[in-house]
């Protein structure tokens, strides 16, 4: 029993989330490859201590082209006849395998927390951002699957270096024809919602776009980030880019303190990376509190300003 | 241009999800019915791209009889006419939907309509697949670029943005294209009492494919673990301040 697992990897260094999909692959088969695409240098060193013994390292010249990158691991399951295609569930891995799974005309099970092997396998994968589980079967002579981040934990074993055998994958124009032209740098300034240390958020609770005001506040004096819920994006009081929820931005902070919102499960995927979550909600049947830590209840209104003099006072400032 | 937009009806799931006595459905007795956000950009941005190039934006789900209210909300913010694949309720598995909608697509060429861009949110609400949009293109042996918060039509070419380390990664393909998108894109309009009365109007083509077996199978749902903490109540109104500030001391982020 073998697996082929695609890597992703900045310049050698092994992304976390191929690491957890590794760890997945080593339960499911005997033998782990691997396939990466770039400047594979120090990523075998790394590989052996997740178990793999071969890296397969696809040659292909310039940017990223997923459509390349899916008929490099097509041919590539194509030569080795694995068992399982595995890859990490992030925007790239999910991309790539679904398009190794058009080319092959194969079932693809996306976003798994456990697999088994084989025509049939059974999967366990999220739904709804993780708000809820699927048992599954893939009827398929390879079973192609993505494993969920940060739901398996990357574990290392003993294991020499991998050996690299580099190959030249057949490519067609059309296999180039989406890629990577250009990548416009990120604005600068601000704390960024994905890496903040601490989140302060605001939902239908706040009202309006000026309410945001004692939001911005607390958050500026705690050194975080501004965040909100998909109401508040689509009233057009906050910029998409602050919504935390299922199709916004996926949080880990360690403190997340969501206020007058609800807690609805599209808001929860976001904040479910969150060390602990601090809830502000005039509703002490809110569903939020039952994914909180801490709880306070009342009108946001009156307690982020207290909460914000407080601090002042604390400082001395 | 001719932009064809897929969408999905599902439920609005609030604050938790409860499942059908045997596990194959989430309860929805007592939940009202939407598309999944991305796809609502996704119709909003085909409105737009009509608006500005001209041609004709078309709405397409493969879904249950009632998914006929989520095309009229479609056709309410600007979409002209509406493809209706009914289901009997069951879920189509995606190697599946993407067939049908295939053929959905191949019926409309021969009836001499060509699209120009087809639009799929990135991923559905609830199933979450992540592979219709990538497997029709690639039976059409169109260029899919998925993921997107920028569209822009330039002539015969589409320059495509994906969010991608803080900034955004470009794509350029030429038309005709498969596009995938995600929540941000736009800010979708809400349907006006006028266009909801011109919705009402417009022409659903309905059909009902014959069901494939499933190849990625469900078995069952379930509801994880771990739902359900007992906060600690810090306290009410503005007493609790200090206590807040305390904690937030003991965990060193103040």
């Amino acid at each position: 029993m073998a697996a082929l697992v695609f890597v992703e990897h900045d310049a050698g260094e092994l992304a976390e989330p191929s690491a957890q999909a590794l760890t997945l692959a080593r339960g499911l088969a005997s033998e782990v490859a691997a396939v990466a695409v770039g400047s594979v240098d120090g990523l075998e060193a790394e590989l052996g201590r997740y178990g793999v013994d071969t890296l397969h390292a696809a040659e292909i010249e310039g940017s990223y082209a997923p459509a390349a990158w899916a008929a490099s691991i097509a041919e590539l399951t194509g030569r080795l006849e694995p068992e399982a295609v595995v890859a990490a569930g992030t925007d790239v891995g999910n991309e790539v395998l679904a398009h190794v799974a058009a080319r092959l005309d194969l079932p693809f099970a996306a976003n798994c927390i456990e697999a088994g092997a084989g025509d049939g396998a059974e999967v366990t994968r999220t739904r709804w951002g993780g708000s809820l589980l699927e048992r599954a079967r893939v009827h398929g002579a390879v079973t192609l699957l993505t494993v969920q981040p940060h739901a398996v934990a990357a574990v290392e074993v003993q294991g020499s270096a991998a050996a690299v055998e580099p190959f030249t994958p057949a490519l067609e124009e059309a296999d180039l024809v989406a890629r990577i032209v250009e990548h416009v740098a990120p604005p600068t300034g601000g704390v960024s919602l994905a890496e903040a240390k601490v989140v302060v958020s605001g939902g239908r609770g706040v009202g309006s776009a000026e309410g945001f005001a004692i939001v911005e506040e607390l958050a500026g004096l705690l050194g975080g980030a501004v965040g909100c819920s998909r109401v508040v994006t689509s009233a057009g009081w906050r910029p998409h880019t602050d919504q935390v929820g299922q199709t916004g931005t996926k949080i880990s902070p360690e403190l997340y303190i969501p206020c007058g919102i609800s807690g609805a499960t599209q808001h929860i995927a976001g904040c479910r990376g969150a060390k602990r979550i601090l809830a502000v909600n005039a509703d002490p049947e809110a569903p939020i509190f039952a994914s909180a830590d801490y709880a306070v209840i009342g009108d946001l209104h009156e307690i982020l300003p207290a909460i914000s003099a407080e601090i002042r006072k604390v400082r001395g400032t | 241009m001719n932009v064809l937009t897929c969408v999905k009806r599902v439920p609005m799931t609030g604050g938790r999800i409860v499942l059908t006595e045997d596990q194959q459905a989430i309860e929805t007795r007592h939940l009202g019915f939407t598309i999944s956000p991305h796809e609502e950009c996704g119709v909003e941005e085909a409105v737009r791209l009509v608006e500005a190039h001209g041609g004709e934006s078309v709405v397409l789900t493969l879904g249950p009889a009632d998914a006929e209210e989520q095309l009229r909300d479609c056709m309410a913010i600007g979409a002209d006419r509406a493809i209706h694949l009914v289901t009997d309720g069951d879920e189509w598995d995606p190697q599946a939907t993407a067939d049908a909608i295939l053929d959905a697509i191949a019926s409309e060429g021969a009836a001499g309509v060509e699209y120009d861009l087809i639009l799929f949110g990135n991923e559905s609400a609830d199933s979450g697949n992540y592979q219709v949009g990538i497997r029709v293109a690639h039976a059409l042996g169109r260029p899919v670029v998925t993921g997107l918060k920028g569209i822009h039509v330039e002539g015969g070419r589409v320059r495509c943005e994906r969010e991608a380390a803080g900034g955004r990664d470009v794509y350029q393909v030429p038309l005709p294209a498969v596009l995938t998108v995600l929540e941000g894109l736009n800010l979708p309009r809400y349907p006006s009492v006028p266009g909801r009365m011109r919705a009402k109007s417009k022409p659903v083509a309905s059909s009902a494919p014959t069901r494939p077996p499933s190849r990625l199978e469900k078995v069952r749902l379930v509801v994880p673990e771990g739902q359900g903490k007992q906060a600690e109540v810090l306290g009410h109104g503005v007493d609790a301040a200090p206590r807040v500030v305390e904690l937030l001391a003991e965990i060193g982020v103040l």
